[in-house]
């Protein structure tokens, strides 16, 4: 029934329309309009132009303003910091030229309507004005672009000997992480090897591999730098960690890396933002699949005795599961036993 | 007005002997080689696809705007995609981002635009009879009516459509096992785009030659109109692109189909080692992009030689710096081919290339930057016409501006880094790609419209459409420049499994809404359209007192263009208001001899020369009679 009563009204509605556009259609030729150059429709839509201009324009300044907390993410990386003063040098020089250009733009339309009692003036060309908007830009983009330049350097440039190592692996749909344990140096692996208890494919023939743990979450020290690994096992990932400005794809069959030191623990940043629930996070951006938006990676930054301590405390893969040494060399075994013993 | 068409008939047929034929339906209206009836293909052809492309992102805007949202009302049309519940399948929600950016990217501003103005107008504008070889012209568009149907069919099949991201990244676009759409409507994705790549190669081998070869006389380069100059390069710009694409695409088939391993390597997936291994995903992305990106200039390059002229004509003065639009063109062109990996600053590739295209990147800014400074003075001191064709002009370069300006956070790669594959990509691009050609579109088709149809579009419609839809596109992709910034990333079903992005449900919901209402709005140019194309006032020769040549053409054009011979071309397109003349405007085909009175001083030196030219020319002319 109701979808009969909405039906007719929108008929109606229809029909309405259709007369309103009919009758104007008349009226415009029975009052000549239609044969003038330019009739009185030009003149609202000059109007509208600066209408428009004004009405997006507060609205723009106004939600900038009153969302900025919002949308402005806390930093929580060095390179973090000097990224976004990038972004916002450049946010300060487009929006000049955005604002100067649209002001003209819809500006021009109301001064410049047409009037038959005028003629528009003849000016073809200006050489000299073509060079100053040709080099005005190119002097301001070549700045914005060298210091994009330094910042792009430093943040790919090789990540310092002591940096903490933190491989993430990428699958459908959810990240793993192996931390290299005492020796700082992860095992090799093969994605041949991976099996439902050796999700990762590491090699225990590598003896860098016998201290290698993995973890629920990534838990990183403060103020130090650390590297991420990341690598993919079957499609791309792309390891996106918002609050560190950090993002890098994780490709099957070429690792890839960023480093980074961060700069608030989790804690403190909870302090911050008075939100007691917060935590750094990672998520996917680069399309994998049906679960592409859920995957998810928690981050914690701690002081780094606290890390110190919490990397002490953490069980090796053979520790976890020592049917993963059964067909190793008796001498690698023999050494990841020892090995074993000697961290207890 | 009958009668008029007969004249016209009687004299094309007594002038053109090798253009007298008989045209019954099938040659007329289907498998015709006249471009002006290919370009009206190719434009009905694209308006069916983006009314498609535009239906399937409200249908993901539903689910980004109300998630949750009981969604049993459209199971008439998705069937089992929606779920028992009443939700979007998260695997089908790929499927539809992937096939409205492949629609609207390659079908709509890609072949509607540049394959309907292209087509339509590069005779009409140079003098030209038709296109040099009709027949190819006629294949362009049957390979593209071909991939239509192709890709058309997959959207049906059981398995959805290909679900990888417009991009198609391998190997989540090679392997079936990580995502149904990679199957069977992945093979169809391919299959329709390799037809697409044909069709667009046939077409544009057309436009090059034709441009080259077969403009009359007096047409120099430095007398087309800017409209030509951009489809010319276009069709450079697609023929030394689409091929790479091509290539990409087949050794895609190749590691699909034949075990190969051009982008597999090392994958564990669905519980089994594949025995691919040495390839890299890196490299489809580098061939993918060496025609993404100048891709973005195909669809661009055409909306904005569209707006010089209609904003040239429209503001009754010539076009600011004519040279310098060629130029930055020109510019634009070459170096459309040198950015391309800065989509790929994330990816892995070594940081060094990444500066490297960070500069050439922002090189490209220049001559954009110099176009809308062109634009902007050809306004000042005009006096503007606010046609509806004029209002999509204005309103093209405001997106040119608004989006561009986005291009330099992210062609800057340390800025990039954050809001790499962010709603603010999605906003940037949409703006400056998607929302700039889609004016440019609709500015050429209520600016031809009466060359097309012989008939007026409504123009209060026409303000109505343009007032609902700028607003409409500002309100759509402004809001997702903020939800870019907090680092919302794209291609998300929903974002509620993040601390980070749980916010913002207000802003998404406004922006479907306002998805909608301007998706709404485009049923008004809609019924413009075929109304008028019937029922329209019958226009004049000449309905914005433009200098082109196609206005020299009767209302009806024959397969043929011109009666009679086709007009010389005297000047540049660009002669508005010129001091001294009594209208403000002179066509192209008027002599600078019949025009002393506004002539320049270097015009007057010119003079005489063209009074030789013109005498010669009669000498010609009057020999060739006396043989007959």
């Amino acid at each position: 029934m109701y979808g009969f009563l909405i039906g007719v009204g929108v008929l109606l509605l229809l029909s309405i329309i259709w007369m309103v556009y009919r009758i104007q259609t008349l009226v415009s030729v029975v009052k000549g309009s239609d044969k003038k150059v330019a009739s009185g429709s030009n003149k609202v839509n000059a109007v509208l132009f600066v209408l428009f201009l004004v009405g997006t324009g507060i609205l723009m300044f106004w939600y900038s303003i009153k969302e900025f907390d919002n949308y402005q993410l806390p930093v929580a990386s060095e390179h973090g910091v000097i990224t976004d003063q990038l972004f916002w040098i450049t946010m300060a020089v487009t929006g000049i030229v955005f604002l100067i250009t649209h002001v003209l733009l819809f500006i021009f339309p109301y001064k410049y309507q047409y009037s038959e009692k005028r003629k528009a003036s003849f000016y073809p060309d200006n050489n000299k004005l073509e060079i100053i908007w040709t080099v005005v830009p190119g002097v301001v983009l070549a700045g914005l672009v060298i210091s994009g330049w330094m910042a792009w350097s430093d943040i790919t440039a090789p990540a310092p000997e002591k940096a903490h190592v933190v491989e993430i692996m990428g699958y459908q749909f959810a990240w793993e992480i192996r931390y290299p344990g005492a020796d700082n140096v992860l095992g090799d692996y093969d994605y041949r090897l991976i099996t439902a208890s050796n999700s990762h494919g590491v090699d225990f023939t590598d003896k860098n591999s016998i201290d290698d743990f993995s973890s629920p979450k990534v838990v990183i020290p403060k103020g130090e730098p650390v590297l991420f690994k990341i690598r993919a096992r079957d499609v791309l990932h792309s390891v996106f960690a918002p609050h560190m400005r950090l993002k890098m794809d994780a490709v099957p069959g070429m690792p890839t890396r960023f480093w980074f030191v961060p700069t608030k623990t989790t804690a403190e940043m909870r302090i911050e933002l008075n939100d007691p629930e917060f935590e750094y996070e990672i998520a996917c951006t680069e399309i994998c699949g049906r679960g592409h938006f859920s995957m998810k990676k928690v981050i914690e930054v701690v002081e780094p005795e606290a890390y110190q301590k919490w990397l002490s405390e953490q069980k090796t893969f053979l520790q976890m599961n020592p049917a993963l040494a059964e067909g190793l060399p008796t001498e690698t075994k023999e050494l990841a036993e020892i090995q074993l013993k000697g961290n207890k | 007005m009958a009668t008029a068409t007969v004249a016209n008939h009687d004299s094309a047929a007594h002038d053109h002997h090798d253009h007298e034929h008989h045209d019954n339906f099938v040659t007329k209206y289907i498998f015709t080689q006249d471009h002006k009836m290919i370009g009206k293909q190719f434009l009905i052809t694209g308006m069916f696809w983006a009314i498609i492309g535009g239906f399937l992102s409200i249908l993901f805007r539903l689910q980004l705007g109300f998630p949750g949202m009981d969604m049993s009302f459209l199971r008439p049309i998705l069937g089992g995609w929606i779920d028992e519940a009443g939700a979007l399948d998260p695997t089908f929600y790929l499927a539809l981002v992937t096939m409205h950016g492949t629609i609207m990217v390659f079908f709509v501003l890609t072949a509607g635009l540049s394959g309907t103005f292209s087509n339509y107008l590069i005779p009409l504008q140079i003098g030209a009879r038709d296109m040099a070889s009709g027949f190819m012209n006629m294949l362009s568009y049957w390979f593209f009516f071909l991939s239509s149907v192709i890709m058309f069919i997959s959207l049906f099949i059981k398995t959805g459509p290909a679900g990888g991201g417009w991009v198609v990244y391998p190997p989540l676009s090679a392997l079936e096992q990580a995502i149904p759409g990679s199957g069977l409507g992945m093979t169809l994705w391919l299959v329709a785009m390799t037809c697409f790549i044909a069709s667009s190669l046939l077409g544009g081998i057309n436009y090059i030659t034709t441009v080259i070869n077969l403009r009359t006389k007096g047409m120099s380069f430095s007398r087309l109109p800017l409209t030509i100059w951009a489809f010319f390069l276009t069709a450079v710009i697609g023929l030394l692109s689409f091929p790479v694409l091509f290539a990409a695409a087949l050794l895609l088939v190749f590691d699909r189909s034949f075990g190969t391993s051009f982008y597999l390597s090392d994958i564990y997936i669905a519980g089994e080692a594949l025995p691919n291994t040495g390839g890299s995903p890196v490299l489809f992305q580098h061939l993918f992009w060496f025609l993404g990106h100048p891709e973005v200039y195909i669809v661009l390059l055409p909306a904005l030689g569209i707006t010089s002229e209609i904003i040239a004509t429209n503001s009754r003065k010539p076009i600011f710096g004519y040279k310098a639009m060629i130029i930055s063109m020109l510019g634009i062109t070459i170096l459309s081919f040198i950015v391309w990996a800065h989509h790929m600053f994330v990816s892995g590739m070594n940081p060094f290339l990444g500066s490297i295209f960070m500069f050439l990147t922002l090189i490209i800014a220049v001559p954009s930057a110099v176009k809308v400074f062109n634009y902007l003075t050809t306004l000042w001191r005009g006096n503007l016409i606010f046609t509806p064709g004029m209002l999509f002009s204005i309103g093209l370069v405001s997106f040119f501006i608004s989006g561009g300006l986005t291009g330099i956070f992210l062609g800057n790669s340390a800025i990039d880094i954050q809001l790499h594959d962010t709603y603010f990509v999605v906003a940037h691009f949409h703006l400056v790609m998607g929302s700039a050609s889609f004016f440019g579109l609709m500015a050429g088709v209520y600016h031809w419209f009466p060359k097309m149809f012989g008939r007026m579009m409504d123009a209060k419609l026409g303000y109505i459409h343009f007032w609902l839809t700028f607003a409409g596109v500002y309100l759509v992709f402004f809001p997702m420049h903020y939800i870019g910034i907090a680092g919302f990333p794209r291609r998300y079903y929903s974002w509620t499994n993040f601390e980070f992005a749980n916010m913002y449900t207000d802003l998404n919901m406004f922006v479907s809404v306002a998805a909608i209402i301007t998706f709404a709005a485009q049923f008004i140019f809609i019924f413009n359209f075929f109304y008028s194309m019937f029922r329209g006032r019958i226009a004049s020769l000449n309905p914005w007192r433009s200098n082109t040549l196609e206005w020299t053409t009767p209302l009806h054009p024959g397969h043929g263009n011109w009666p009679g011979e086709i007009p010389t071309v005297y000047r540049w397109p660009y002669d508005y208001s010129k001091p001294g003349a009594e209208e403000d405007f002179i066509p192209q085909t008027v002599p600078l001899s019949a025009t002393p009175e506004s002539n320049l001083p270097h015009e007057q030196e010119l003079v005489k020369l063209e009074l030789e030219i013109m005498k010669e020319d009669e000498e010609v002319l009057v020999a060739n009679e006396s043989k007959h």
